[in-house]
Formats: C-alpha cells, sequence, structure tokens
C-alpha cells in the first residue's frame, strides 16, 4: 500500500498507562472526524486491570467506509514510556510517533523511516495547571490538540464537541479548551503542520451514530419489551447490564408511583442469573442474561432444562478469549460451537450472529421474539470488538407497530374453552406445543420438568413417549429453519469461489473483497446470521467450488458446524482463521486468499486435497 | 415403591374450605417414593394446609430441586404450576418467576442434599434476597435418591447403614437461615402433623423467606440404628421450643393462653401466629440467643423444633426492587416501549 499523502485515509494510535483518564481525550478525537463527516472507526487495546497497564486506542479514518481495523499504524501518540519500543517498531514505514519530550528520547527512537514529533505535553500542563488530577488528564486533551494541528482537523467540530461534553462542568470546560489550544498551539509553531495526512470534510456520516454493542444489545431488550435481567459481572459483557438499568430508569419507572416496570437482579454467579431466567422466562416474561464464555460453561445445565423443558429465555454472549479465563479483553468468536450444544444430552440451541451494534439492536429484540415463538432459550452471539468498541452505524430506527411476539400462549379466556390442556401435544403439527402462564386459569396447571415426560407432560420412562417427545424437538428445529434470518448474500453466478462469514469478520471481509477485485479476483460472499442455517446457507455452499471461511477463532467452529449441519462436501471449505485476541482486518484475509489463489493456479486448478489456509 | 390408590368417590360429608374445595382437590399424583418415607408425610402435611388456608391451586407454583424428596410437589396440588428444576438450583428459578409475578403462592421442596451441598450458594442468596416463598428441606442426613451416602446435614459419629461414622461436622439449615438474616426460621418432623401443618401455613403466610427443616427420615438408607436421622431417633431427641399455632385472618384466638405464656404475632395478611412457651425461656426474637440455644442444644444431642426464629420487620425482594405489583407479563408492550420518537432523542449523544 502506498505510504504518500492520505487525506481521511489513515490509522491513529494512541498508546497510554490504563486509569489515567485517557478514554474521553481519545473519544474526543476520534468524535472529530466523525463529524467532520468521515467514517470512522475506534478499537480499544485494553489490559485486564484498572489501573497502570499499556492501553492502546486506535483510531481508523476511512474516507471510503471500511469499518475493520486498519492493521498498520500511520500516526503512533506514544503517551507510554514503557511501550516506546513496541510502538515505534509498529509504525508503518512512513509513519509518524509523536510522544511527550519533556523527558527527550533521542537515542531511544530511532528509526530512520519514520519521523519522530515532540512534544513537551506535561511540562506545559504542569505549567498551565496547579492540581495533580488536572495535569494528568490535561495532558490527553493537550495532544489532542497537537493531532488537531498536525491533521489540520477542525477545531471548530473539537470545541463543539468539548461544549456539548462539559455542558454541566464549567471549570472542566475551560481546562479543556485551554489544554486543546496548548497542544494545537505548540505543533502549529514547531512542525510544518498538516503532516501528509489529513482530515477532510465529506457527507459520509450524517443519519448515523457511533455506539457500541452493549448498549445497542441493551437498548434492543427494552425495545422488545425485556422485563426481568439476571446477570453476573463479567467482561466483557458488564456493560449490558449497565446499559440496559440505565435505560430502564430512564424509560421504565411509572411516573406516578415510582414504581419500576422491569427488575434486575444481580445474581450471584451464572448459574443463578440463568435459573432466575427461566424462572421468570416460565412466568410470561420476558428475560435476558448478558455473559461471557465462562458464564456459559456455568450456565450449561440450565440451558439444556430450558432446551428440553421448552421455555423462552434470551442470553446475550459477548465472546472474549477462551480457553478458560483466557485473555478476558481480547476479542474472538471461539463459543461458537459450545453455544450451539450448550449442555448435555442431544441439546442445540437457536444463535444469532450481529455483525455490529446495529444489529445487536435489531437482533436484540429479535432474539426475545425467537425465543417465544420457538419456546427455546436463543443466544446472541455478539464478541468484545462488537460489545466494546464503538462503532459508526446507521441511525436505529424502530417500527412502531411492532408488538412482541409472545408465541403460542392460552390465556384465560381460551382456556375457559378447553375441555383440557396439555402441555407438550403439537396440536399444530409445526412441532411448537402451547403453553400458559402461572396463575392464569386453574385448567392452564402443569408440571415443567427437566426428567423425562411425555407429549402430555408427565413423568415418564417409558422409550416410545420419551422419544416423541426428542423427535418432535428435532422436528422444532426443523421449523427454527423458516423464523430465524437468513444469510447475507453477495452473489454472482459466473464466480464460483467465495468466502462465508460470520459476525465482526463482515467488515474486514467486505474490505478484502474490493481489494481483491481491484486485482481481478472476484468472489462471493455469505454472512450467516443464525443458526440453525437456513437452505440459503447449503444452496450457497453447493453453487461453489472453493469457499473460505473466516472467522476468529483457532478450531475452524463455524466451519466445524457447516460441515455437521449440511452434506457439504468438508474439502472445499477451506478455514481462513484469525485467534490473536485482536479485531479481525482485511489484509490477513486477503494475504491468505492470494496465496492460496496463487498456489491454485500453480496447482492447474487442482481442487479437493487442500488443507486450507491459517492466517 | 407405594401405589396407595387412592378412592376416586368423595365423601359427601367431607369438609370443604372457603372455596368449596375438598382436601381431595389439593392432592397429586400418585407417590413413588419408598411407603414409609417421611418426605410422604410432608406432602400430607403441605396438602392440608394448603387446603385449610384456601389457596386456589392454580394460584401456587411449587417448585423443587432433585432428589426424592425434590419429587414431591408432584405428589400435591396436581392443579398448581410445578417446577421440577436441576440440582440445587431451584432457589434461583424460583427467584426469577417470583421477580416477574410476585402474586403467587410460592412453595419450594428441597432435600438436605439439595440445599445444603449442591445448592448451599443459592439457598444462602436466596435469604440474603428475602424472597417471598415457603422453603421446605425434606432433612434426611443422606441423599436418598443416589442411595445413601452422606449429606451435608448429618451428624458427628452418624452410622451409614454399612456401618462408616460420620466424620464430618453437620451444616444446620436453621442456623444457616439465621445468619443469613432469614425472618422465619422453623424446624419440625414429618412425624409431628400437629407441630408440621400450623408451621406451613404461617411460613405461607410470612411476608419474605421461611424456611422449615423438616427431619424427615429415609427408611430405606438412614433408619436404622446409629443413625441420627431416624425415626426412633428423632422421636427421642425432639425437643419442641415453643409451639405455634396459626390463626387465619377470619378466625378468632380460641384457645385460653395464661397470661404471660402466649405471643400473638399478626402477619401482614391479618393472620396470626400465636406461640407458646413449651418450657423454660426462650425468646424466638432475639437472634444472638435463639442462635446459641441451637448451637447449645446441638452439641447435646438434642433437636430443637417449632418456630425457631421470627422477624417480621424485613423487607422481602420486592420491597427492594421497587417492581411494580402487576404481573410483568401482564404489561402492555406500548408501556415498555419507548417508541420511535425517544429513540430517535436518544440518539444525539451518539451523533
Ligand atoms: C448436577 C447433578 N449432580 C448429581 C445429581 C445426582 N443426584 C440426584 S439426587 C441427589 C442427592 C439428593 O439428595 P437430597 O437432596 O438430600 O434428596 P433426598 O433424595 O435425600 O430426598 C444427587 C446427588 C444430579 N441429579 N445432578
Ligand atoms: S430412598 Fe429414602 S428418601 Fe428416597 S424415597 Fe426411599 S425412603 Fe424416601
Ligand atoms: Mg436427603
Amino acid at each position: 500500500m502506498s505510504t504518500g499523502p492520505r487525506n481521511n485515509d489513515f490509522t491513529i494510535r494512541i498508546a497510554n498507562v490504563n486509569g489515567t483518564g485517557s478514554a474521553s481525550a481519545n473519544t474526543l478525537l476520534m468524535k472529530s472526524f466523525f463529524r467532520m463527516g468521515i467514517p470512522v472507526v475506534g478499537k480499544n487495546y485494553f489490559p485486564s486491570n484498572i489501573q497502570g497497564l499499556p492501553t492502546w486506542y486506535e483510531i481508523r479514518v476511512s474516507g471510503d467506509g471500511y469499518m475493520a481495523r486498519a492493521g498498520r499504524v500511520d500516526i503512533m501518540l506514544a503517551m507510554n514510556a514503557e511501550t516506546y519500543q513496541k510502538d515505534l517498531a509498529d509504525v508503518a514505514p512512513g509513519g509518524y510517533l509523536i510522544y511527550d519530550s519533556t523527558w527527550p528520547r533521542r537515542t531511544l527512537l530511532n528509526r530512520e523511516d519514520v519521523t519522530i514529533i515532540g512534544i513537551p505535553l506535561a511540562r506545559m500542563c504542569n505549567e498551565r495547571f496547579s492540581t495533580a488530577r488536572a495535569r494528568v488528564l490535561m495532558k490527553n486533551v493537550a495532544y489532542v490538540g497537537a493531532v488537531a494541528a498536525l491533521l489540520d482537523i477542525d477545531m471548530e467540530v473539537i470545541a463543539a464537541s468539548l461544549d456539548k461534553t462539559f455542558a454541566k462542568k464549567a471549570d472542566l470546560l475551560a481546562d479543556n479548551h485551554v489544554a486543546i489550544r496548548l497542544g494545537y498551539d505548540y505543533a502549529q509553531a514547531n512542525f510544518a503542520c498538516p503532516l501528509p495526512y489529513t482530515a477532510q470534510r465529506i457527507d459520509k456520516t450524517s443519519q448515523h451514530i457511533m455506539i457500541d454493542g452493549n448498549t445497542a444489545a441493551a437498548l434492543g431488550a427494552v425495545y422488545a419489551g425485556a422485563t426481568v435481567g439476571a446477570w453476573y459481572p463479567i467482561t466483557p459483557s458488564t456493560s449490558v447490564m449497565d446499559a440496559f438499568a440505565s435505560f430502564c430508569q430512564r424509560y421504565r419507572v411509572d411516573e406516578k408511583t415510582g414504581r419500576r416496570n422491569y427488575c434486575i437482579i444481580q445474581a450471584e454467579d451464572e448459574l443463578s442469573a440463568m435459573g432466575m431466567v427461566l424462572g421468570a422466562g416460565w412466568n410470561g416474561a420476558r428475560a435476558f442474561t448478558p455473559t461471557s464464555g465462562p458464564g456459559i460453561s456455568l450456565m450449561s445445565e440450565l440451558l439444556g432444562y430450558g432446551y428440553f423443558a421448552e421455555i423462552p429465555a434470551v442470553l446475550i454472549n459477548v465472546q472474549r478469549c477462551g480457553p478458560s479465563t483466557g485473555m478476558p479483553t481480547r476479542t474472538q468468536q471461539a463459543d461458537i460451537l459450545a453455544c450451539a450444544f450448550a449442555s448435555h444430552g442431544d441439546t442445540r440451541h437457536v444463535l444469532l450472529f450481529p455483525s455490529s451494534p446495529e444489529e445487536c439492536f435489531y437482533f436484540g429484540a429479535t432474539a426475545f421474539d425467537l425465543a417465544e415463538r420457538l419456546q427455546t432459550p436463543v443466544i446472541m452471539l455478539t464478541d468484545l470488538d462488537i460489545g466494546m468498541n464503538d462503532w459508526m452505524v446507521p441511525e436505529l430506527n424502530w417500527d412502531d407497530a411492532y408488538r412482541p411476539d409472545r408465541g403460542k400462549v392460552l390465556d384465560a379466556a381460551a382456556l375457559d374453552k378447553m375441555k383440557s390442556f396439555h402441555r407438550y401435544l403439537d396440536v399444530d403439527a409445526d412441532a411448537i406445543p402451547y403453553r400458559t402462564f402461572p396463575g392464569e386459569h386453574p385448567k392452564g396447571a402443569y408440571f415443567t420438568r427437566g426428567s423425562g415426560h411425555n407429549m402430555y407432560g408427565a413423568y415418564t420412562e417409558d422409550s416410545n413417549e420419551y422419544q416423541e417427545v426428542v423427535d418432535r424437538l428435532r422436528r422444532k428445529w426443523e421449523t427454527a429453519k423458516s423464523y430465524v434470518p437468513g444469510p447475507a448474500i453477495w452473489y454472482s453466478d459466473k464466480i464460483r469461489t467465495a468466502i462465508i462469514s460470520i459476525g465482526s469478520c463482515d467488515g474486514a471481509v467486505i474490505e478484502a473483497r474490493d481489494r481483491l477485485l481491484e486485482s481481478g479476483i472476484g468472489i462471493n460472499y455469505m454472512r450467516v446470521k443464525a443458526f440453525p442455517f437456513d437452505e440459503q446457507v447449503e444452496q450457497f455452499i453447493e453453487a461453489h467450488d472453493r469457499i473460505y471461511v473466516v472467522e476468529q477463532n483457532r478450531d475452524a467452529q463455524l466451519r466445524s458446524l457447516l460441515i455437521l449441519e449440511t452434506d457439504t462436501d468438508p474439502a472445499k471449505l477451506l478455514p481462513l482463521l484469525f485467534y490473536d485476541g485482536l479485531p479481525i482486518n482485511a489484509q490477513g484475509v486477503i494475504e491468505s486468499i492470494r496465496q492460496d489463489q496463487a498456489k491454485g493456479k500453480a496447482k492447474g486448478k487442482a481442487k479437493g486435497k487442500d488443507k486450507g489456509v491459517a492466517a | 415403591m407405594s401405589f396407595i390408590t387412592k378412592p376416586a368417590a368423595v365423601h359427601p360429608r367431607s369438609p370443604k374450605n372457603e372455596l368449596g374445595l375438598t382436601i381431595r382437590d389439593y392432592e397429586g399424583g400418585m407417590s413413588t417414593l419408598c411407603a414409609g418415607c417421611g418426605h410422604d408425610s410432608v406432602t400430607g402435611a403441605i396438602v392440608q394446609s394448603v387446603f385449610e388456608l384456601s389457596i386456589p391451586p392454580h394460584r401456587m407454583a411449587k417448585l423443587s430441586g432433585i432428589g426424592c424428596s425434590s419429587k414431591t410437589p408432584a405428589y400435591f396440588v396436581r392443579q398448581s404450576h410445578g417446577f421440577n428444576t436441576v440440582h440445587g438450583r431451584m432457589p434461583s428459578v424460583a427467584t426469577g418467576a417470583n421477580a416477574a409475578n410476585s402474586d403467587l403462592w410460592y412453595i419450594g421442596v428441597s432435600g438436605d442434599g439439595d440445599t445444603l451441598s449442591i445448592g448451599l450458594g443459592q439457598f444462602c442468596h436466596a435469604i440474603r434476597r428475602n424472597l417471598n416463598m415457603l422453603y421446605i428441606i425434606e432433612n434426611n442426613g443422606v441423599y436418598g435418591l443416589t442411595k445413601g451416602q452422606f449429606s451435608a446435614s448429618a451428624d458427628l459419629g452418624s452410622k451409614a447403614k454399612k456401618g462408616a461414622e460420620n466424620q464430618q461436622p453437620p451444616i444446620d439449615p436453621c442456623r444457616t437461615a439465621i445468619s443469613m438474616g432469614a425472618g422465619f426460621v422453623a424446624r419440625s418432623f414429618s412425624g409431628d402433623k400437629q407441630q408440621l401443618v400450623p408451621l406451613i401455613k404461617a411460613g405461607l403466610s410470612h411476608k419474605g423467606f421461611a424456611v422449615i427443616d423438616v427431619i424427615s427420615p429415609c427408611v430405606t438408607f438412614n433408619d436404622h440404628e446409629g443413625s441420627t436421622k431416624s425415626y426412633e431417633y428423632t422421636r427421642q431427641h425432639f425437643h419442641p421450643a415453643l409451639h405455634a399455632d396459626y390463626v387465619r385472618p377470619s378466625e378468632e384466638i380460641r384457645t385460653q393462653y395464661n397470661e404471660g405464656e402466649a405471643m400473638p404475632v399478626t402477619l401482614h395478611d391479618g393472620s396470626k401466629i400465636v406461640l407458646r412457651k413449651v418450657a423454660g425461656e426462650y425468646d424466638p426474637t432475639d437472634r444472638a440467643s435463639v442462635y446459641s440455644h441451637l448451637e447449645r442444644s446441638q452439641q447435646a444431642g438434642e433437636i430443637v423444633t417449632g418456630l425457631l426464629y421470627y422477624n417480621d420487620g424485613l423487607k422481602e425482594m420486592h420491597d427492594v426492587t421497587n417492581v411494580v405489583d402487576q404481573p410483568l407479563s401482564t404489561i402492555d408492550h406500548s408501556v415498555l416501549c419507548p417508541g420511535n420518537d425517544a429513540l430517535q432523542a436518544l440518539q444525539n449523544v451518539w451523533r
């Protein structure tokens, strides 16, 4: 890729120490591009720690609107002396490194292909601000000012952002304005501003917002009418419940009585959180729990219960790096199989795979409809990248005509007319039985159990009776295929090569396809949005000879699931795997596919025996 | 298994409760427990209590974990809503159910294994939340359903059927419940319906978490010589601390009590528990003295029974969460959903 002057196409990485209050300065910088109409990507790489460890924030400015991590750094803001060496090494040739020259480091920072810019941030802030806290905080704001000068960011936009953020904190607002100018003026006075990288106002962000997936998922739950949330704190899912609580506080408190139209329970662990969700779902409330990998492991027994006893439940699994505790603040898509089959026995679960915060919102609502329609737990699998990073997405819209699909529920009037009610009878031949809410009507009573039961809901150890029920559950699984969202497909019948991917890989795949097309490689694309796979998934696979399955785990879990659930020849599914814990970028996908294509040509289009390529 | 076939016809003169129902209307499926199992007697006491309280069967949710004891909700109040959860997790399911609808009668049945081993955490946390339910532990000192291993309530030195002695100290559910902050803590014996029925009625009427530890012998695995949870041993070491009479809101206190001997406590629904001293000084409202009394008597090998501790001044879960009384499932979506206008306004913060 060229390293020449680039407008609206560069990446800034800010290296910092966590716990120093840099987050708001970094957001300020990121939002400045957004407010100049330039699409932007913000990624936070933070440690599982509260204070004192290295943390990085990366801002990709992409006039073309690409949503993945760039995979290169043009401008490094090296604010953490501990990581100077690594940070310098990470700058792309022709790039810049900005550091705090209060403590000059001329000998350490020597790379000929990188320009070093020293700004005495600490010294300027120490001279200008009196309290220790302000000195630390304002250093962050000052570097935003310096970057604004160096990249020609509109200072009016920055000033307006500050006014908006600190509208209610007058003294902080004043300090921020001062600090911005400190950095800005120093850079203007000492360097040839702007650098060959500049931000230029365009109009590609109107009707868009910057939002993280956890907030969006929580909002989806609010709009779907979820009333019970049970949870146990775990990174990176915690902010789902934080957001749900604050939205509920805002929208769900009865104005007259002050009483709440929702109930949030912080459970003692994830087993309990799952039990609460089942109890509430059984009682007719829309209930959910957000969690992450270790929580899914703990919830497994009750998830199987929910499947077998047919109780609606919604889980939001914000995936992080496993196995075990793994890397809690790094991203991965490695719970696909664990969630698909969570629990012992012939258990399988409906899964949703949003690719962005936008889909977190819409799927966040869909999940409840599916759970109640299908009377089963539904797991929405997002990941840390979607959940905790701010993404630019189209503004969210809600159809006010929406009514929750409560599925097959018999109310008192319906029960009154019935001779008798049996919980697990397949009355409509779609394998979905009717349910009742406790307390509704004397005829609605039934016994819920995880032990063997027959179609009437009675305990059984009779082979045939048992099998009738589990066979129906399998048929219900087939029914589910017609309810879950189908895949997104980009298809040309002239092309026999394709990518299948999932969730947060989407941005990198879209970008990779564009780049590959530029070099003459056209590739079709299907993004699966749900499990069970509907028939389009199988058709798409059939229509291709060579398919790269792009996903973020070591063991090719999506590919395994495709092989398990379709009649495809495994040999044509090539795994493209990314599992270092960082959000996927296009470059890795492009390189792997180029290599494979080159190999394919060399072999004269030999088919079938490839093991694929692990990136 | 005991298949006690129940006569189909109801005696025309069998008494009716306020709902016009007879006790037969509160029975359940046929028990499949061993003949003589203490749990069946507890089932009988529950049937009688719920009948006498005139609870509409379908307004009751009966939950349990896993074990012989946890099977019993299938054997009482047929027309109530049963939820036989997984091993040790009934409290969380009951919590969620209660969060969604506080307007049902909640009764949980569990075993000593289900509550004190695998489910100890959930038991304690349900108490901390002061979940509004009656929680009955059918305590036999063993895991009945997995064939007689010692449970966490087995006393030091108690002997297993094959002779092995239990070497670990027991967990006393009553002292555990008291230290976790339960407001209604009782102990009884499956063989003493006289004592048990008023306790169940009071426990159901109590607002908040009520726990009754019922010694309920396992005739198959823990009813032999050397066991401290046998019928024989329990009868010999049974010490009622207080006698509790339960008086419904519509009834009057009829029994004559001597001055200073009885203490009536009024429950939130207007019913009363009249506590009567049986022997010595015992104040069921003084947490510290109750606790040490229980500790001392356990060391002496006594099984203290009755309503051991009572405190009606605690907030239950719903008072704390401040959730509306209406079942959450019945709130109209238009109330729950802020709508598109609100969404558009909200999004300003993300622009
Ligand atoms: C997760 C799990 N582990 C183990 C079991 C096996 N199990 C079934 S019942 C039981 C013990 C029940 O003991 P208790 O609660 O005292 O009931 P009892 O049978 O004595 O009435 C065990 C260990 C299970 N069902 N689930
Ligand atoms: S094994 Fe013991 S606890 Fe289980 S039913 Fe038989 S007597 Fe009761
Ligand atoms: Mg037991």
